[in-house]
C-alpha cells in the first residue's frame, strides 16, 4: 500500500513538483496544519510578510521579475480579504499568482464561524479561477490545475481555498503529470494567412508604428529578442505602454518613449497620425487611447494578443491575430525573410518622410523640465538615479502616482522583467513589497523601489520583512509631502482646491529607517544628491532614501481628459516658450 | 464637455442594442452559475432571462440559456469572456430573429374564478399548448409554452378571466433541423 499523506503534506508535495522555491505568507488559525509541515519540506522557503497584501505584491514582484508564478499562503477570513487587493492587481496586470488560503473546517462553512468568509465568492471576480477543496482526494489535482490556469494563456491569479479539516485528512498522492491542453483555454489560433496579411500591411505602410505592451514581457525574454529583430528589420518606430517598458531598449533611436496620458509628444502624435498600428500584447487601455472616437483615426490596426477577449474590446481592429507573441513573431520573421528578402533595404525610403515628421515632434523635447539649483526636481532625481545605476543590472519597482510616471519617463529600461509597476489597478503601496519579492528572486541584484511618500506609507511595514531576510532593497522616496498626482489633478481640474491631498505629520523617514533596523539617508539639495545616491548604492543593507523634492512640480506632458492624442498638454518650459499658449490649460 | 472634470474619457456614441440568446455548456460544479452570472453583473451586461439545468448526467454538463441585450461589441465580449471561464466548454449565440432556432418559454397561470371564466381562460390559451395541471371548483392551474412576448401579452389579457398568479421560466433554445451546435 502506498503511503498516505495529509492534505497539508500534499500542498507541499505539489509545490515541490511545481518547482516552487519561495512562498510568501502569514500564518493564522485556519492554515496552521500547513505551517506545521513547513519544517519537513526544505526546498520550499517561506518568507514571512507583515500584512497579507504585502505577501501578494511580493509574489507579484517575484513573478514579474522571474517569469515564474508567485505563490502566497494566507489564513482564512481577514487573511484572504487582505490579499484581495493584490489578487485584483495581479488580475489587471496579468501576473501569474497562486494564492493558497486556509478556510474554517468544512462542517463550519456557512455558520459565520470565527475568521470565516466566503473566500471563493469574494475572489471570484478577481481571479482567473478559484477552488474550494471539499474532498482531500481532489486536492492534488486542484493544486496542479491551479498552476496550470495561472500560467497558461493570459497569465493571472488563481486561488485555492482549503478548509482546515481537509488539511488534516489523509490520502494517497498521485504523481503529477503535465496535462497538455486545458479545456481549450490556451490560444494559439492564428494562421499563416494572418501572418501574410500582416506582412502585406507592413510592406505597404508609409506611416507605421509598433505599439507594444506587457504581453511581450509575459511571453518570455525570447519574445523581446524577436521583437527587437522585427523592429530593426522593418525600421519602424516603436512606442510602449507602461507595462511593456524594457522589451525594447529605451536608449535606441527607434524607440519613441512611452505613449498614453503621460507619454511623449512624439509617441502620441505618431499614434494619432500613423497609417498602420501594430499592437503587440497591449490592450488599448483608456490611459493609452484617450478619447476613443478620435483614437488614431486614419490607421489600419493590427492587434496581436493571446487573449481573444482583448481584441475589439475597446478599439475595433482590422487584423486580429490571436496567439502567443513569441510564436506570432517567430512566424512573422520567418515569413518576412522568406517572402521579402530585400525588404529591409527597400522600405527605408518609403518611411523616411514619416521619420522626418517624428524627428520634428521629437525636437519638442516633451520630457524636458525647468531645472533648479536650489531644490531637487523629481525628474532630475530619477535621471541621476538612472545615470548612477545604469551599469548595474537594476530592477525597479514603483508605487503609484507622479513618481511612477517620472520613473517611466526618465529611467531607461533596456531589458524585460526589470520594471515592476502597478498599471491596471494603480495600487499605491505596491512597490515596497514588490521589491521584497524581486530581491528574493534575484538575491544578488540591485533592487530599487522608486516611491512617493504617500504610497510607501501604505505598506511600510514590509521594511520589517526586508530587514528580517537581509534583503538590501532601496526605497527611493520622492518626497513632496503631497499625494502628488491627486494634487496635480486638483490644480488642473478643480481650481487648485487641494482637498486632503497634503499629508501633514509625515514621519521622519530617516528615523523610521533606523527604527526598522535599516539605513536612512536624506538628500535635500541637488548638489548633494549624487553623493547620497552613491552612499545608498554602497550600502549592503535595506535603505530608505528620503529625497526632498520640489513640492509643486507637475508631471508633463499629459493628455487632458476627453482629448485625443494630438492635443497634448506640454510642460511649463514649453508653455513659457509660448509654443503652446494658455489655451492648453483652458482645454482641460 | 471641454470642461470635463474627470480623469476619465467621456462616453462615446451609443450604439443600437440587439437581443441575443446565449447558450453556454458548463461543468455542473459548485459556483459555476455564480461565475457566469457574476461575469454579467460585474461587467454591466444585461440578463433578461436565465434558464439552467443539467443536461448530461454522465459528463456532468449543464446548459445555461441566457437572453441578453447589447451592442454587437458587447455581445462579442460576452461570448469571448464566457469562453475564458475554466468550467465553460462551448458558447453559442443566436439572434432572437433567427428563423433557424426555436425559442420557448413555459408559464404556469393560476386562475381563481367561476366556471364560465375558467373555461374562457382555457380557450384563450389554446394556441399555446395549454395543459391543465390542477383543477378545483373555483380554480385552475394551466401550463402554456410560448414565446416571451406571447406570454407577456397573455398575462396581461387573462386578468379578466381571474388570473391571480403567474410563474414562468427563462427561454430555452434549440436549432431546427439535424444540425447540432459544436
Amino acid at each position: 500500500m502506498s503511503k498516505l499523506y495529509s492534505g497539508a503534506e500534499i500542498v507541499f508535495k505539489c509545490l515541490e513538483d511545481q518547482n516552487v522555491s519561495h512562498i510568501f505568507g502569514y500564518p493564522g488559525g485556519a492554515v496552521l496544519p500547513i505551517y506545521d509541515e513547513l519544517k519537513n519540506f526544505n526546498s520550499v522557503k517561506h518568507i514571512l510578510v507583515r500584512h497579507e497584501q504585502g505577501a501578494g505584491h511580493a509574489a507579484e514582484g517575484y513573478a514579474r521579475s522571474s517569469g515564474k508564478p508567485g505563490v502566497l499562503l494566507v489564513t482564512s477570513g481577514p487573511g484572504a480579504t487582505n490579499a484581495v487587493t493584490a489578487l485584483t492587481d495581479a488580475y489587471m496586470d496579468s501576473v501569474p499568482l497562486v494564492c493558497i488560503t486556509g478556510q474554517v473546517p468544512t462542517h463550519l462553512i456557512g455558520t459565520d464561524a470565527f475568521q470565516e468568509c466566503d473566500t471563493t465568492g469574494i475572489t471570484r471576480p478577481c481571479t482567473k479561477h478559484n477552488w474550494l477543496v471539499k474532498d482531500v482526494n481532489d486536492l492534488a489535482e486542484i493544486m496542479h490545475k491551479a498552476f496550470e490556469v495561472a500560467t497558461t494563456g493570459r497569465p493571472g491569479p488563481v486561488l485555492v481555498d482549503i478548509p482546515k479539516d481537509i488539511q488534516f485528512q489523509k490520502t494517497k498522492y498521485k504523481n503529477y503529470q503535465k496535462v497538455r491542453k486545458l479545456n481549450g483555454k490556451s490560444h494559439d489560433n492564428f494562421s499563416q494567412k494572418n501572418i501574410d496579411d500582416l506582412i502585406e500591411l507592413i510592406s505597404k505602410a508609409k506611416k507605421p508604428i509598433f505599439y507594444t505592451g506587457g504581453g511581450v514581457i509575459n511571453s518570455g525574454p525570447k519574445a523581446s529578442e524577436l521583437l527587437r529583430e522585427l523592429v530593426y528589420a522593418t525600421g519602424f518606430p516603436i512606442t510602449s505602454t507602461l507595462q511593456g517598458l524594457g522589451c525594447f531598449p529605451a536608449d535606441d533611436n527607434q524607440f519613441l518613449g512611452m505613449l498614453g496620458m503621460h507619454g511623449t509628444y512624439e509617441a502620441n502624435n505618431a499614434m494619432y497620425s500613423c497609417d498602420l498600428m501594430i499592437n503587440i500584447g497591449a490592450r488599448f487601455d483608456d490611459r493609452i487611447t484617450g478619447k476613443i472616437d478620435e483614437f488614431s483615426p486614419k490607421s489600419k490596426k493590427v492587434h496581436i494578443d493571446i487573449d481573444p477577449s482583448s481584441i475589439n474590446k475597446n478599439v475595433k481592429v482590422d487584423l486580429p491575430i490571436v496567439g502567443d507573441i513569441k510564436s506570432v513573431l517567430t512566424s512573422t520573421l520567418k515569413t518576412l525573410k522568406k517572402s521579402k528578402k530585400n525588404y529591409p533595404k527597400s522600405n527605408k525610403h518609403q518611411i523616411s518622410n514619416w521619420w522626418e515628421k517624428i524627428q520634428k515632434w521629437r525636437s519638442k523635447r516633451s520630457l524636458d523640465y525647468i531645472g533648479s539649483e536650489e531644490t531637487i526636481k523629481p525628474q532630475y532625481a530619477i535621471e541621476r538615479l538612472y545615470e548612477l545605476t545604469k551599469d548595474k543590472d537594476t530592477y525597479i519597482t514603483t508605487e503609484v502616482g507622479q513618481h511612477q510616471m517620472w520613473a517611466a519617463q526618465h529611467y531607461k529600461f533596456n531589458k524585460p522583467n526589470r520594471w515592476m509597476t502597478s498599471g491596471g489597478l494603480g495600487t499605491m503601496g505596491y512597490g515596497l513589497p514588490a521589491a521584497v519579492g524581486v530581491q528574493i528572486a534575484h538575491p544578488k541584484k540591485l533592487v530599487i523601489d522608486i516611491a512617493g511618500e504617500a504610497s510607501v506609507l501604505m505598506t511600510m511595514q514590509e521594511m520589517s520583512t526586508a530587514v528580517q531576510y537581509n534583503l538590501p532593497i532601496k526605497i527611493f522616496i520622492l518626497n513632496n509631502e503631497y499625494m502628488g498626482m491627486v494634487r496635480q489633478w486638483q490644480e488642473l481640474l478643480h481650481d487648485k482646491n487641494y482637498s486632503e491631498s497634503y499629508t501633514a505629520a509625515l514621519p521622519d523617514f530617516v528615523k523610521m529607517a533606523e527604527a526598522y533596523g535599516c539605513v536612512g539617508i536624506r538628500a535635500k539639495t541637488p548638489e548633494e544628491l549624487d553623493d547620497k545616491i552613491i552612499e545608498m548604492l554602497n550600502t549592503d543593507r535595506p535603505v530608505i532614501f528620503d529625497c526632498l523634492v520640489d513640492k509643486q512640480e507637475n508631471c508633463f506632458p499629459m493628455i487632458p481628459s476627453g482629448k485625443p492624442h494630438n492635443q497634448m498638454l506640454l510642460g511649463p518650459k514649453d508653455q513659457k516658450d509660448k509654443k503652446i499658449t494658455g489655451k492648453g490649460r483652458t482645454l482641460v | 464637455m471641454a470642461n470635463s472634470k474627470s480623469a476619465y474619457s467621456i462616453a462615446g456614441k451609443k450604439q443600437k442594442n440587439d437581443t441575443h440568446i446565449i447558450v453556454v455548456w458548463v461543468d455542473n460544479e459548485a459556483g459555476v452559475l455564480a461565475r457566469v452570472v457574476g461575469l454579467f453583473s460585474g461587467r454591466g451586461y444585461n440578463i433578461e432571462s436565465l434558464a439552467v439545468a443539467e443536461i448530461d448526467q454522465k459528463e456532468n454538463i449543464s446548459r445555461i440559456t441566457i437572453v441578453t441585450t447589447g451592442t454587437p461589441q458587447v455581445i462579442d465580449q460576452i461570448k469571448l469572456q464566457l469562453k475564458k471561464l475554466v468550467p465553460v466548454h462551448k458558447v453559442a449565440d443566436f439572434k432572437r430573429e433567427d428563423k433557424n432556432v426555436i425559442f420557448k418559454e413555459m408559464a404556469l397561470f393560476k386562475f381563481v374564478a367561476n366556471n364560465e371564466k375558467l373555461i374562457k381562460a382555457f380557450k384563450a390559451c389554446k394556441n399555446y399548448n395549454p395543459v391543465v395541471l390542477d383543477k378545483t371548483k373555483k380554480s385552475k392551474v394551466i401550463q402554456i409554452t410560448a414565446l416571451r412576448r406571447e406570454i407577456d401579452k397573455m398575462s396581461k389579457n387573462l386578468t379578466k378571466f381571474g388570473l391571480v398568479s403567474v410563474s414562468r421560466t427563462g427561454a430555452v433554445a434549440m436549432t431546427r433541423g439535424s444540425d447540432v451546435f459544436k
